[in-house]
């Protein structure tokens, strides 16, 4: 285990690193001509007033973060085994493949079912 | 002593950063054959700084409709969390660095923090999209983090192989690993093409560069930014590539180290031993593979994208773990890790060339 120290380094480290950016920003708030105007500060479109709101998009996305969700709690299953792999032997070996399969079958069923193409 | 060397480090980024865009550009022009930015001082030098002053000097805009609070906080949470990993990487052993520990934190979950670090770092893409409420911005938005996410997923289970054979998340027991035993990529071939594939995706580099490509849907989650806000994401992506391509050695090709046997020469041994000098070697050439490939290929479309992803990446790194750990459960000897990559090699270059032989063209002469 590394000393607490370690984590209490990273926070002065995150420290750092938001103050710089901080920094970035606030100087490019303050130097700079400021004379806004409506088309200036339109959004994109060429001047004109875009086209309706944005409040939906394709469903798509959300499937996909949904199949992210599942995976990557697959993904943090598998660190621990593969820290002590060797330690688990055999046993464990037929452990972590029979998870496997259960998550695969899941996976086969959405890529059949056609989750991930787009039309 | 922590502070100033995180103030190192991030200043070091940014400088980097700075110039990788300037050495970008040439190679690029020298790929094309054609001079590249050269007339800001000797030899383009301060083509970088122009740049900067040009981007801070410019006038910051916050669009009518958005969201000025998350507007204001997307690009600092993108450039900080892009800078938090490269902290974790060792140039070189203990003291290194006058005395001190050549690295900023050493924590004993590396890897899960570079991992952690890097999802964090989609929160910064997101919510810049949503905060434009624009619905290029949004939908340019949606399609990075997508695309990020799906790769992120591969990427994690190809980092997986290597913890197999080390059995530790940290990454100076990594580096020391491969010092006695070889790099991990005679090990690990699968598992390193995976991640240097997905760490271009990471970085939105050019086969997966979607969020940059301005002639589809505008310019992507960054369409309404303007000035250093703008240059802030950009410097985010760039951070990430450097990171990667210093990653990829670190936990692929010894790190910091150079083969033992280099060390024994007569001669040049001590050259070899030095710290520092071969890492930064290795980051450049990686930069300098990115770059050629960015010159090189043409990008994906989104669908095909999608499916690179979930259906060839995520299967391959799955059955690449279990196959290790295989190896590893059963105590085999570690040699077959070397000969299970030496196949998959070769089984790669047959289907390459099988795939990739040209068409005879026919052609009808008048």
């Amino acid at each position: 285990m590394s000393p607490i120290t370690e984590y209490l380094a990273l926070l002065v480290y995150l420290a750092v690193a938001v103050g710089i950016a901080v920094l970035a920003v606030g100087v490019g708030a303050l130097l700079g001509p400021k004379k806004g105007g409506r088309f200036k500060l339109m959004p994109y479109e060429s001047g004109n007033d875009p086209a309706g709101e944005v409040k939906r998009f394709p469903v798509h996305f959300y499937a996909v973060a949904m199949l992210f969700i599942i995976f990557d709690v697959e993904v943090a299953f598998l660190w621990p085994y593969a820290v002590s792999a060797g330690a688990l032997g055999v046993v464990g070996f037929v452990g972590l493949v029979a998870f496997t399969l259960l998550l695969l079958v899941g996976f086969l069923y959405e890529w059949y079912k056609g989750v991930l193409k787009w039309h | 002593m922590v502070g100033l060397k995180a103030f190192l480090v991030i200043f070091g980024l940014l400088t980097a950063f700075a110039y990788m865009t300037l050495i970008e550009r040439r190679l690029l022009a020298r790929i094309q054959i054609r001079q590249g930015p050269n007339r800001v001082g000797p030899g383009g030098l301060l083509q970088p700084l122009a740049d900067a002053i040009k981007s801070v000097f410019k006038e910051d805009l916050i669009v009518s409709r958005a969201d000025k609070v998350v507007f204001v906080l997307a690009p600092m949470i993108s450039v900080t969390f892009a800078v938090m990993s490269f902290g974790l990487i060792p140039f070189g052993p203990k003291g290194a660095f006058f005395g001190y520990d050549p690295w900023v934190i050493n924590l004993d979950v590396g890897i899960l923090y570079i991992f952690a670090v890097s999802e964090l770092a989609i929160y910064g893409i997101f919510l810049a999209g949503w905060a434009s409420n624009s619905k290029y911005s949004l939908l340019g938005s949606l399609r990075s983090s997508a695309s990020m996410i799906s790769y992120e997923l591969a990427l994690g289970i190809s980092l997986l192989a290597p913890v197999l054979l080390v059995g530790s998340l940290n990454l100076q027991d990594i580096v020391d690993w491969q010092h006695q035993n070889g790099w991990l990529v005679l090990y690990m071939l699968p598992a390193f093409a995976i991640f240097l594939l997905t760490s271009m995706a990471e970085a939105a580099r050019t086969p997966f560069d979607l969020p940059e490509a301005e002639q589809e849907l505008v310019g992507g989650y960054n369409t309404e930014y303007s000035s250093i806000k703008w240059a802030l994401f950009q410097m985010a992506e760039y951070i990430h590539l450097i990171t990667a391509s210093a990653l990829i050695p670190t936990l692929f090709l010894g790190g910091w180290r150079m083969p033992g046997f280099l060390e024994q020469l007569p001669l040049l041994g001590p050259l070899f031993a030095l710290p520092y000098l071969w890492m930064f070697v290795k980051i450049a050439f990686f930069l300098f593979f990115f770059i050629w490939v960015r010159g090189t290929l043409f990008r994906l479309r989104y669908d095909q994208l999608m499916v690179f992803s979930w259906g060839r990446l995520f299967p391959l790194a799955l059955a690449w773990f279990l196959l290790s750990a295989w190896v590893v459960a059963l105590k085999l000897p570690v040699v077959w890790l070397g000969w299970l990559s030496l196949l998959s090699l070769v089984a790669f270059l047959l289907y390459a060339f099988q795939t990739a032989r040209p068409k005879p063209v026919e052609r009808s002469y008048p």
